[in-house]
C-alpha cells in the first residue's frame, strides 16, 4: 500500500523524535507502572506480615476458635452482590486473630527445617549474582552491537547481537535450575507471600526476556535484508529494540535485591 | 493518492473490511462492536430491573431460555440472587470495558483524530489492527463465560478479593480475569498509537493549541490509559495466581469461608485489590468521560456558529484533570478503616479535581450565549449532556467527602450518581457523536424526524431510570438486593420507584428503536441529490473541509492540508460567510 | 554526544559504554557483599536501593541515551516517575495509617 507515514526514519524537526523511539519509550513508560504495581504489592505485603510470615508463609490457623463467626461473614458474602465491604470485614475480622493463632502455632509445623536460613530464595543468591552479571553483560553487547551498526560494521552487529542471544538463554537456562530447585525443596507459588512475589514476578520478567529473543532472533535473522533497502529505518529499529533490553536488564536490577538480597 | 485508489481496488473483501489497517476501518469495528456489547449489557440490566420490580417471578418471554441457558440459577425462568449477581458483574464490565471505552477511544478515536490532525493514518497502522484483534479476542473471552458452567462472574465489575478468589468452583471469574488482560492489551497499545499520533503526525501549522478539543481530550484520556491501566493488568495477573496456583496475595491469613478454614496460606492483603483496581478505575471514569467532553465541545462550536469560549482555560483544565485522576483514587475506599491524615489527603485532592471539570463545563455553557443555535439531533443530544453530567458530578461531591460517603456508599445513591455520569452523560455524548460524523463516514445525514423520536424519550425515560435512584439511595435502600429490598420495611415507602425506573428501562429500549432503523436505514440508502458535500455542517476542522465524505481509501488526503488558524473560527468579523476553515490562509 | 554519528564519536561512546559496563559489575558484587553486613534490616533495604538506583541511572542514561535525550521524553518520564511514586507510597502509607489504629493507640 503507497500510505507514507512520515518521521519513521527521519525524525520529526520539532520534536526530534522519530515514530518508533517515542512510541518504544511510552511502551517502556507503562511496563514501569507494571512492574511498579508488583514493587508496591511487595512493600503492603512485606510491611503487613512479620518477616517470617512473609518469606516462609503464615502457620495454619486453629480453625474451631473461630469458625462461627467465620461463617457468618461467608454467609453475608455470598448473598451481597459486590461485597466491597465485606471483604474488608473478612479481612479485619480475622487479622485480629492472627495473634492468637500465632501463639497456637508458631512452634509447631515445617517453620523447624528453615531455622538456619534468613530467606527462602537464599541459597539461590549465587545463580542469581551470576544471572544479573550474564544480564547485564547482554546489555552492553546490545548497546555495542548499535554501535557497529552506526560504524556501518554489519558483521560485527551480527556477532554482537549473536552474542546477546546466547546470553538470553543462558538467563533462561540459570532460571530454570533455580526453578526446579525451588520446587525440589517443596517451594511453590502457594508456600509464602515472599515466593508468590518471586514466582509471579521473576515469571513475567522471563516472559519479557523470551518475548525480547523472539524480537531479536527476527531482526538479526530475516530482519537483517532492510539493512540494505532502509538502513536508517534497520538502525532505528535496532535502537528500539535495544532499548527494550535495557529495560529488561533495569527491570532485574531493581528484582535481583529486592527479592534476594533484602 | 490517485495510486492509492486505485490499489484499493486489489484488495480483497478481508484485507480491506477485515484484517484492514486503515485507521477508518478499523475505527468503524470498534463502534460495531461496542454498539452490539451495549445492547447486551443493556439487556442483562433489562433482566435485573425486571427481577427489581418483580422479585421471585419468571421473566416474561425468555424465561424458558434463560432456565435452558443457566440452569439452576434460573430455575423456573426467574433470576435468582446467583444470576442476578452474575448479571450485575458482567452488566458494569461490558458497559465499560467492552462497550464505552472501545465506542468513546478506540472508534471515535480512531476514525476522528486522524483526520482531525491531518494525518494520512495512524503512527502505528499494524498495531492498531492488533488491538482491534485483542480487543476482539477479549469480548469473545468475556461472552463465552455466559455458556460455561456456574455462568460467568459473579463477584461485581470491581472483581473484589476474596470473593473473587473464593469462588474457585466455577471458572467464571478466571475468564473474566484472562478476558480483562485482553482487553487491557488492547487499550494499552491503542494509548501508546495514539499518543505517538498525536505528538508525531500533526499536519503543518497544527499547533498544539490549534488543536481541535476533541483532540486534546483523546490525548489526555489515552495517557491515563497508558499509565493507570497496568496496575489493573498486574493485578488481575495476581488474581489469576490466587486463583489458579493458590498463592495468596488478596487472601488474608486466616480466612475462614463457609465454616471451614480456607485452603490458601495466608499473609495476603484485600485492600491490595482494591487499590489497584482502583488506581486504574478513577483514571478509567475519566477515559469515559472526556471524550464525550471532547465530542460536545465540537459539537456545540459548530451548532451556536461561535468560537468555544475559553478554549485555552479548557485545554489547561483537561491536563490538570488528567494530572489530578491519578491521586484521588481512595475516595473509593473510604469504608476501608481508612485512617484520617490519608482519608483528608483523598477529600482534598477529590475536592480539587471537581473545579477543573467546572471550569469545562462553564465554558461550555458560556460557548453557547448569544449564538445563533442549531438545534438539530447532534446538538440536542450534546445540550442534554450537559445538564445530566452536571447532575452526576453535582451528586458526585458528597461522595468524596467520607463523613457524607460512608451512609451513602452502599446505596442506590452512588449508582445514581454514577449512571449520571456515563448514562445520560457520556451515551449522550456518543449518540451526538454518531450523528454529527455519520455524514463524514457515509456521506449521508441521519434522518432528523427519526432522530428526534429517538432523543426526547431517551431524555425522558433515562432520567426516569436513575433520578429515583438517588431518592431511594438517600432512603437507605441498598444497591446491592436482587429484590430492589422488598423485604425491608424502611424501603416501603419508595418501593414503587422500582416499577417507575423499571418501565423506564423498557421505555429506553423502546426509544432505541429509531436509532437502530435510522442507523441501518441511513448505511443502505441512496445518497440524495445534493448530499454528500465535503462539509455538510459547514465546520471549521479539516476532517471536513479537506477530505471527502465519505473520505477517500487509505490515506485520507489527497494533500495534506496546512493549518493556518485555531480550531473554531465561526462568525468571524469581516468574513463571507459564518465559518473560516483550520486551512484558509489569511486573505492579507 | 551520542546523536553525533560521526566514527569518532562512536568509538568514544563505545568507551563509555565499556566503562559503565565495569561499573555496573562493581555495583552487583558490592550489593552482594552489603547485604552480608550485619546492619538493621531498614538500613540493609537502603543501601541496596541505593545501589541499585544508581546502578538503574547509568543504564538509562548511558546505555539507553537518557542524558541526552529530547524533552518531550524526559517530560514524560517524570509524569511516569510522579505516577510511580504515588504508586508505590499511598497504599503503604494507607496500610499505616488506619482508623482503628487512631481510635485505639
Amino acid at each position: 500500500m503507497s500510505v507514507e507515514i512520515p518521521y519513521i526514519t527521519e525524525p520529526r524537526p520539532d520534536t526530534g523524535l522519530t515514530l518508533a523511539k517515542l512510541g518504544v519509550w511510552l511502551f517502556l513508560a507503562s511496563e514501569v507502572m507494571l512492574f511498579g504495581a508488583f514493587f508496591s504489592s511487595y512493600v503492603v505485603l512485606r510491611a503487613g506480615n512479620t518477616w517470617q510470615d512473609f518469606a516462609f508463609g503464615p502457620a495454619p490457623v486453629v480453625q474451631d476458635a473461630e469458625s462461627d463467626e467465620g461463617d457468618e461473614w461467608a454467609e453475608e458474602e455470598a448473598a451481597s452482590d459486590e461485597t466491597e465491604d465485606a471483604d474488608e470485614h473478612a479481612g479485619h475480622d480475622h487479622s485480629a486473630h492472627d495473634a492468637s493463632a500465632h501463639a497456637a502455632d508458631n512452634a509447631g509445623s515445617g517453620h523447624d527445617d528453615h531455622a538456619d536460613l534468613h530467606s527462602p530464595l537464599q541459597t539461590a543468591i549465587p545463580m542469581a549474582t551470576f544471572n544479573t552479571i550474564v544480564l547485564i553483560t547482554s546489555s552492553v553487547t546490545v548497546v555495542l552491537a548499535y554501535a557497529s551498526l552506526l560504524l556501518n560494521n554489519l558483521g560485527r552487529f551480527r556477532f554482537y547481537f549473536g552474542l546477546t542471544i546466547a546470553l538470553a538463554f543462558v538467563f533462561l537456562g540459570v532460571k530454570y535450575v533455580e526453578y526446579t530447585s525451588k520446587f525440589a525443596h517443596g517451594y511453590f507459588p502457594a508456600t509464602s507471600p515472599l515466593l508468590a512475589l518471586y514466582f509471579t514476578m521473576t515469571f513475567l520478567h522471563v516472559l519479557h526476556v523470551i518475548g525480547g529473543i523472539v524480537v531479536l532472533a527476527y531482526l538479526v535473522g530475516p530482519g537483517t535484508k532492510m539493512w540494505k533497502t532502509n538502513p536508517a529505518q534497520f538502525t532505528g529499529r535496532i535502537e528500539a529494540v535495544g532499548l527494550y533490553w535495557h529495560f529488561v536488564d533495569l527491570v532485574w536490577i531493581f528484582l535481583f535485591p529486592v527479592l534476594y538480597l533484602l | 493518492m490517485a495510486d492509492d485508489a486505485h490499489h484499493g481496488h486489489d484488495e480483497s473483501f478481508l484485507r480491506k473490511y477485515i484484517f484492514s489497517t486503515d485507521h477508518k476501518v478499523i475505527g468503524i469495528q470498534y463502534a460495531l462492536g461496542a454498539l452490539v456489547f451495549l445492547l447486551f449489557g443493556f439487556t442483562l440490566v433489562m433482566l435485573m430491573r425486571w427481577s427489581m420490580a418483580n422479585p421471585n417471578q419468571a421473566v416474561p418471554f425468555i424465561g424458558g431460555f434463560l432456565e435452558t441457558l443457566f440452569g439452576e440459577d434460573a430455575q423456573g425462568g426467574v433470576i435468582t440472587p446467583q444470576l442476578y449477581n452474575s448479571f450485575g458483574a458482567m452488566h458494569g464490565t461490558i458497559m465499560v470495558f467492552l462497550g464505552i471505552v472501545p465506542l468513546a477511544v478506540g472508534a471515535f478515536g480512531n476514525y476522528v483524530v486522524p483526520l482531525q490532525i491531518g494525518a494520512v493514518d495512524m503512527a502505528f497502522p499494524k498495531l492498531n489492527m492488533a488491538s482491534v484483534w485483542v480487543y476482539f479476542v477479549g469480548g469473545v473471552v468475556m461472552f463465552s463465560s455466559f455458556f460455561i458452567p456456574g455462568g460467568p462472574a459473579k463477584s461485581g465489575w470491581t472483581s473484589y478479593a476474596p470473593l473473587a478468589v473464593i469462588d474457585a468452583a466455577s471458572a467464571g471469574q478466571t475468564f473474566w480475569l484472562v478476558g480483562m488482560i485482553f482487553l487491557i492489551t488492547s487499550s494499552l497499545l491503542g494509548a501508546v498509537n495514539f499518543l505517538v499520533t498525536i505528538i508525531q503526525l500533526r499536519a503543518p501549522g497544527m499547533t498544539w493549541m490549534r488543536l481541535p478539543f476533541f483532540v486534546w481530550a483523546q490525548f489526555i484520556s489515552s495517557f491515563l490509559l497508558l499509565l493507570a491501566f497496568p496496575p489493573l493488568e498486574a493485578a488481575g495477573v495476581m488474581q489469576l495466581m490466587d486463583r489458579v496456583a493458590g498463592t495468596s496475595f488478596f487472601m488474608p491469613t486466616g480466612l475462614v469461608v463457609s465454616g471451614e478454614a480456607y485452603s490458601a496460606v495466608g499473609g495476603g492483603s484485600p485492600i491490595l485489590w482494591q487499590h489497584l483496581f482502583w488506581f486504574l478505575a478513577h483514571p478509567e471514569v475519566y477515559v469515559l468521560i472526556l471524550p464525550a467532553l471532547g465530542i460536545v465541545a465540537e459539537i456545540i462550536a459548530n451548532n451556536s456558529r461561535k468560537p468555544l469560549w475559553g478554549y485555552r482555560s479548557m485545554v489547561y483544565s483537561v491536563i490538570f484533570l488528567g494530572f489530578m485522576s491519578f491521586i484521588v483514587w481512595a475516595h473509593h475506599m473510604f469504608l476501608t478503616d481508612m485512617g484520617v491524615i490519608i482519608s483528608a489527603f483523598f477529600q482534598t485532592t477529590t475536592m480539587i479535581i471537581s473545579i477543573p471539570s467546572v471550569i469545562i463545563i462553564t465554558a461550555l455553557i458560556i460557548s453557547l450565549w448569544g449564538g445563533s443555535i442549531r438545534f438539530n439531533t447532534p446538538m440536542l443530544f450534546a445540550l442534554a449532556f450537559l445538564p445530566m453530567f452536571g447532575i452526576g458530578g453535582l451528586t458526585g461531591l458528597p461522595l468524596g467527602l467520607s463523613g457524607s460517603d460512608i451512609p451513602l456508599h452502599d446505596t442506590y445513591y452512588v449508582i445514581g450518581h454514577f449512571h449520571y455520569v456515563v448514562a445520560p452523560g457520556t451515551i449522550f455524548a456518543m449518540f451526538a457523536g454518531i450523528y454529527f460524523w455519520f455524514p463524514k463516514i457515509t456521506g449521508r445525514k441521519m434522518n432528523e424526524f427519526l432522530g428526534k423520536l429517538h432523543f426526547y424519550p431517551s431524555f425522558i425515560f433515562m432520567n426516569g431510570i436513575f433520578f429515583p435512584m438517588l431518592i431511594q439511595g438517600i432512603a437507605g435502600v441498598s444497591r446491592r438486593l436482587y429484590d430492589g429490598g422488598e423485604y425491608y420495611e424502611f424501603s416501603e415507602s419508595i418501593l414503587q420507584l422500582n416499577t417507575v425506573m423499571t418501565h423506564s428501562a423498557f421505555g429506553l429500549l423502546l426509544a432505541q428503536i429509531p436509532f437502530i432503523i435510522n442507523f441501518v436505514w441511513t448505511i443502505f440508502r441512496k445518497t440524495r441529490e445534493g448530499e454528500g458535500t465535503r462539509n455538510p455542517w459547514d465546520a471549521t476542522t479539516i476532517e471536513w473541509t479537506d477530505a471527502d465524505s465519505p473520505p477517500m481509501g487509505h490515506g485520507n488526503f489527497a494533500v495534506v492540508p496546512q493549518v493556518y488558524r485555531a480550531a473554531y473560527e465561526y462568525s468571524v468579523p469581516g468574513s463571507d460567510k459564518d465559518f473560516t476553515p483550520q486551512s484558509e490562509p489569511d486573505s492579507k | 554526544m551520542s546523536h553525533d554519528h560521526s566514527p569518532e564519536a562512536v568509538k568514544k561512546e563505545v568507551r563509555v559504554y565499556l566503562g559503565v559496563f565495569g561499573a555496573l559489575l562493581v555495583g552487583t558484587i558490592v550489593t552482594v557483599l552489603a547485604s552480608y553486613l550485619k546492619v538493621s534490616t531498614a538500613l540493609g533495604i537502603f543501601i541496596a536501593l541505593v545501589i541499585a538506583t544508581v546502578k538503574g541511572s547509568l543504564v538509562a542514561c548511558f546505555f539507553m541515551h537518557l542524558r541526552s535525550e529530547k524533552i518531550m521524553i524526559l517530560a514524560f518520564l517524570l509524569l511516569m516517575l510522579v505516577f510511580f511514586v504515588v504508586l508505590m507510597i499511598l497504599p503503604i502509607g494507607m496500610q499505616m495509617d488506619t482508623f482503628t489504629d487512631n481510635i485505639s493507640p
